[in-house]
């Protein structure tokens, strides 16, 4: 059925509350409750967090944000909390200790801190593993919730507490860790990357397919913080659809290894047009720095340019 | 009544956790407790237990696993040794933070470094404070018995604490000795089913688990958790004296061998006292009046119960299997000399560092601290309190 907006807002109640503490303008609320909204109402979920801004906003002693169970145990381990969550629902539904009109869905949220780096193992454990779950990075680029630290998902030159552009090093000096295709070469049934754009249209679908395939799956979205990227805070959804524009954040999916860029954009944008509105990019924009905007424009058209061949290499092999 | 065996310690805890049969085993090999999930994913893969068993990539999922696990509302169990324990260190104290009653087979092993795979109680000590229950187990029978007797004692509402069953590793974890198994019905019967009141897969009842706590609230859940320790004790008394029933095997939370005119008194925990018992039958046929305690439940400890039962001594030598580099002895040592010092237990007090790294400990090494506890009786005087036992030179 294809996607109606109206018809989810109007039938699909958010099963993320408000209240919680994420600052205005950050992206990632919208992402977990659009990704909740995917599950069936009738379905219970088990949602893990990951220590990160997340975790610290949603769910302050003694209030919680989520409507689902949750579990909360340390930064890097979020997959491995969740497949004990799973392990646990197996053997139990197993031997007739639940219910049995209810199914249980299992969800992890992690930033890219506790996904990319600190959590890169207890992560690829889990998707090797074929846990039944799906683990959700939200990726803001930093470690927003210690105060803007790199992190293998920072973009190239961005300006951080900890690569602060400088008059001898400008900012990050290494390009993003691909992660979506570290997770690929898990070969997990389900990897997709996504952001919240338009009408939601993109996530929704893409939350739904991971929920409901059976095995380890995986979705990486573009969670922008204004903090970090020093942005406007009304500015969010202009942010997201710059990244996916200029094909610095390409929308797509990988079903068993079979590539699809779900969003061609029909007028790819200059990479100007994303990095100006962030402040983590300003010094680029400084007289004599134009080899950086060549470089990181580079860089993207490169990756695109890869994304288009995997695409057409892997639906040949079909 | 019961069924005789021969078996390692690593096996007959294998076996416990079989008949416990709990809902997910998470667990990553290290040496020496690998042989634990071995055996254990051979009773998977034959279909004799109904657990998930979860291969994970280092100790650290491991221990986060049984957390989910637990918390999902499942029976979670593990085994690990050094270096395991250490890389689980964060999650081993959010276990016991989120009151989840996960049982755990440590098989006591040197913490690195440098790397050294024998035996010694470092591994163990470190974990002292993380509000885990500990037991310590002197042979296999007793890693056996007390990892019948955990769940009961970790799950009870007025616990609700995880529990480390301990045992010396390759001394116990490898050797094959007789033991007495219980029959598997009576181990579910004895076990029992757990109930837990709130779980994350009750989908009648969401739950969360694992909040940031601040200022407003922190102090009181850490007291909280300290209370569920302290009826720990209670608990571990009462299961006990059911488990004796069942076995007519008695645990109470430290063994008193050769105490009733005891004078020269040795403390020390697990396959140690094997030894000293040893040491002891044969000084006692020489007339000295040698005694022995062994401490089973390290946490909680019995510092009131050891202090009186330490009373009558005329020289004690407390035996601590790790250094604690404080510069002031071990931690067994010092929880019983203040546990003497606030219950007026006043009898000289001398600590020995011994078999770190796995250095052999004799019968004749037990009977040189006797010896040497002979002269502190006699002049009243500890001289050094914080002395070695077995290491090359002088200190």
């Amino acid at each position: 059925m294809a996607y109606n907006h109206k018809e989810v807002m109007a039938n699909k109640p958010s099963r993320f509350t408000s209240g919680h503490r994420m600052c205005a303008g950050c992206g990632a609320p919208s992402v977990a409750r659009t990704i909740l909204r995917a599950l069936k109402p009738e379905d219970h979920a088990v949602i893990a967090g990951a220590t990160g801004c997340m975790e610290v906003s949603t769910f302050i002693y003694p209030y919680t944000s989520w409507t689902d169970s949750f579990i909360h145990t340390a930064f890097e381990c979020a997959g491995a909390t969740l497949s004990g969550c799973e392990a646990a629902y197996k053997a139990m539904k197993r031997q007739g200790k639940l219910s049995e009109d209810k199914d249980t869905k299992f969800i992890a949220f992690g930033g890219d801190g506790g996904t990319y780096d600190i959590g890169l193992q207890s992560l690829s454990g889990a998707m090797e593993r074929g846990h039944d779950m799906v683990y959700v990075c939200y990726d803001n680029g930093a470690y927003m919730n210690t105060g803007i630290q790199r992190s293998s998902a920072t973009p190239k030159f961005a300006d951080t507490t900890t690569t602060p552009a400088g008059t001898v090093v400008p900012g990050k000096m290494q390009y993003r860790k691909d992660l979506a295709k570290i997770m690929v070469g898990h070969n997990i049934p389900y990897v997709a990357q996504t952001a919240a754009i338009g009408n939601y249209k993109d996530l929704y679908e893409k939350a739904e397919k991971a929920i409901y395939t059976e095995g380890a799956c995986f979705l990486n979205v573009l969670a922008p913080c204004p903090r970090g990227w020093g942005y406007n805070t009304e500015d969010l959804m202009q942010i997201n659809k710059l990244a996916v524009d200029t094909c610095y954040w390409p929308l797509y999916e990988v079903v068993n290894g079979v590539y699809k860029i779900t969003y061609k954009p029909a007028n790819k944008l200059p990479i100007e047009e994303f990095l100006k509105p962030q402040k983590r990019f300003r010094h680029m924009f400084k007289p004599g720095n134009e080899w950086m905007i060549e470089a990181f424009q580079k860089a993207v058209d490169e990756k695109w340019q890869e994304l288009l061949d995997l695409e057409e290499m892997t639906n040949k092999a079909e | 009544m019961g069924i005789r065996e021969r078996l390692s310690g690593n096996e007959a805890a294998a076996i416990a956790m079989k008949q416990i049969n709990p809902d997910v085993v998470a667990a990553f090999p290290i040496t020496p407790s690998t042989e634990i999930p071995q055996y254990f994913s051979s009773f998977v893969s034959n279909g004799q237990v109904d657990t998930e068993f979860v291969a994970v990539e280092s100790e650290h999922s491991a221990m986060s696993a049984c957390i989910g696990a637990q918390a999902a509302g499942g029976r979670a169990m593990t085994a690990t040794s050094a270096n395991g324990l250490s890389l689980m260190w964060e999650m081993v104290y959010i276990a016991s933070s989120l009151r989840l009653p996960i049982v755990m087979s440590l098989v006591n092993r040197a913490v690195s470094g440098p790397l050294n795979i024998h035996n010694d109680h470092s591994d163990a000590m470190g974990a002292r404070d993380s509000g885990w229950i500990m037991l310590f187990s002197e042979n296999n029978q007793e890693a056996y018995d007390n990892l019948l007797m955990a769940h009961r004692i970790a799950e009870h509402k007025d616990v609700l604490l995880p529990l480390m069953v301990c045992q010396d590793g390759f001394i116990t974890s490898h050797s094959i000795e007789n033991i007495e198994l219980l029959e598997d019905d009576k181990v579910k019967e004895f076990v029992g089913k757990y109930n837990p009141e709130h779980y994350l897969l009750n989908d009648k009842e969401p739950i969360a688990v694992g909040p940031l706590d601040l200022q407003a609230y922190l102090f009181e859940h850490k007291a909280q958790q300290a209370i569920a320790m302290r009826n720990a004790k209670k608990v571990i008394a009462e299961v006990s004296a059911d488990f004796e029933k069942l076995t007519g095997r008695k645990y109470e939370f430290f063994e008193r061998y050769q105490m009733d005119d005891a004078e020269l008194v040795i403390v020390c925990m697990n396959s140690t006292a094997g030894t000293a018992k040893a040491a002891i039958d044969e000084l006692r046929a020489q007339g000295v009046k040698a005694g022995l305690i062994k401490v089973r439940m390290f946490r909680p400890f019995p510092s009131e119960e050891i202090a009186e039962a330490l009373k009558g001594a005329k020289a004690i030598a407390v035996l601590d299997k790790a250094d604690s580099l404080n510069g002031a002895g071990g931690a067994l040592f010092e929880d019983v000399v203040s546990g003497m010092y606030v219950n007026k237990t006043h009898v000289p007090t001398v600590n020995y560092v011994y078999g770190i790294g796995g250095r052999d400990t004799t019968v004749k090494d037990i009977q040189k601290v006797y010896k040497d506890l002979e002269e502190v009786a006699a002049t009243g005087e500890v001289g050094n309190p914080y002395r070695y036992l077995g290491l090359r030179g002088e200190i």
